[in-house]
């Protein structure tokens, strides 16, 4: 038990790569908050425009939230990082990571938020119509805020896993948690770093599980 | 335009790795066809396990849920190819990716079946209790198979998610999909490859984002 813990628990490597998993930890909490910021945006956006009913833009989105669905997100970062170099454009494994997951949550950020505009019943839209509002009005206070709360609970759930793809980032070399975690063990011969990283991705994601499920309870898709 | 097809769509590259990249496909037919069925076994019996009186348990296994699903899938894998070599105990690689997926897909197959159980009316227990099944038989005659029945769209989702999942093992040097393009690409100087395994996850997958957006939008249509 005293070499498991000598193996698994070793104080003095833990001392010394402490900083350098504390630095995975920060990069991985912006890059997270990069890829939620942006994804949910750009899903908001294209939700939005897909309730203009352009047909050939209807289309296009959904065959491209549907690819994005479709793609093993790892494909995706691997496509970006070692393919789009040979057309001329270079990404950092960071920048192909931040894309490559911010359009997979859009994606699924679009059909939440397409499928609770959906949710409301028509009447809204015309009675809130007759009574003056123009289309953009009636969309902002009437529709979006009673679809608002059909979406809060996927909407969590699909933003927690799609961050904790930020580890894929370790195949292209991208220093969060895990990479720092990996180097160090084999810089040092020992899995004690492999430990500290367990324990921080731990720390980072229990409260939002559990954050998850609360919402989960509260906001339920059965009304 | 000629150059773009190429670097990308280099049908003669193509044509000389289709053999490793079928043999690629034909591995991640394989890791599906193991991990599905374990993770799904797990999963369920995670559940029923979740219905026993005894508190201990309970939260003995929300606990295991939670922590599970807090970890992210690669760094769940990661750990035990290079941690476990340190206890003495050297898997091979597709034993480790068996493992890591048991963890992590029965934590989230088991929340579906659960909240499938537990949409199941007590009456039901009752009566079959009632007409002499034990409780044993009763979970497995009369509760599972209509709780199991009212999840389907999300079990759907979720073992997509778990296919689309298999391409990490790509990071332990399993031969599936996605190692076989990286390979391929490597030995080609081409990006073809990685091109051509999108494509094959995509003509494979769609069909099934296409069904899941369909029990999506009917879901919405009944509430």
């Amino acid at each position: 038990m005293s070499g498991l813990g000598f193996t698994f628990f070793n104080l003095e490597v833990m001392a010394r790569y402490l900083p350098a998993i504390l630095q995975g930890f920060v990069l991985t909490i912006y890059l997270a908050v990069l890829i939620v910021i942006s994804g949910i945006a750009l899903g908001l956006v294209l939700a939005l425009i897909r309730v203009l009913q352009i047909k050939p833009i209807n289309a296009l989105i959904v065959i491209a939230v549907d690819m994005l669905r479709a793609l093993p997100p790892l494909v995706l970062i691997i496509l970006l990082y070692f393919a789009l170099p040979a057309a001329g454009v270079r990404l950092s494994g960071f920048g192909s990571t931040w894309l490559s997951l911010a359009l997979v949550l859009a994606a699924f950020a679009e059909e939440i938020f397409w499928a609770g505009i959906l949710s409301v019943p028509r009447g809204q839209w015309e009675a809130a119509r007759s009574t003056g509002l123009s289309f953009a009005e009636a969309l902002r206070f009437v529709v979006l805020p009673q679809a608002a709360r059909l979406t809060v609970a996927p909407l969590t759930n699909r933003a927690i896993a799609i961050t904790k793809g930020t580890a894929l980032g370790s195949v292209v070399a991208v220093p969060e948690i895990l990479t720092q975690a990996t180097t160090a063990q084999s810089f040092s011969g020992n899995p004690s770093p492999l430990t500290l990283g367990a324990a921080a991705y731990l720390i980072l994601f229990i409260p939002m599980v559990v954050l998850g499920r609360s919402i989960e309870r509260r906001f339920s898709w059965k009304r | 335009m000629q150059a773009l097809i190429d670097t990308f769509f280099n049908v003669q590259i193509i044509g000389q790795i289709v053999p490793l990249l079928l043999r690629g496909l034909g591995m991640t037919a394989l890791l599906c066809a193991v991990v599905i069925p374990v993770g799904f076994v797990g999963g369920t019996l995670v559940a029923v396990l979740s219905t026993v009186p005894s508190r201990l348990l309970r939260a003995l296994l929300v606990i295991y849920v939670d922590v599970f699903r807090a970890f992210p899938p690669l760094v769940l894998l990661i750990f035990i190819y290079f941690g476990l070599p340190f206890l003495g105990i050297d898997l091979p690689a597709i034993v480790a990716v068996t493992i890591a997926f048991l963890l992590n897909t029965s934590s989230y197959y088991g929340e579906i079946v659960r909240a499938g159980i537990e949409s199941i009316g007590r009456g039901q227990r009752e009566a079959a209790r009632s007409t002499g099944l034990t409780a044993t038989q009763t979970m497995v005659y009369v509760i599972l198979p209509q709780a199991v029945r009212t999840v389907v769209p999300d079990l759907i989702g979720n073992t997509l998610e778990v296919v689309k999942l298999t391409s990490i093992a790509s990071v332990v040097a399993l031969p599936e999909l996605l190692y076989a393009a990286r390979s391929a690409q490597a030995l080609t100087y081409n990006p073809s490859p990685i091109v051509a395994a999108a494509a094959l996850y995509l003509v494979l997958l769609w069909p099934f984002v296409r069904l899941l957006s369909r029990f999506e939008h009917r879901m919405l249509a009944v509430a």
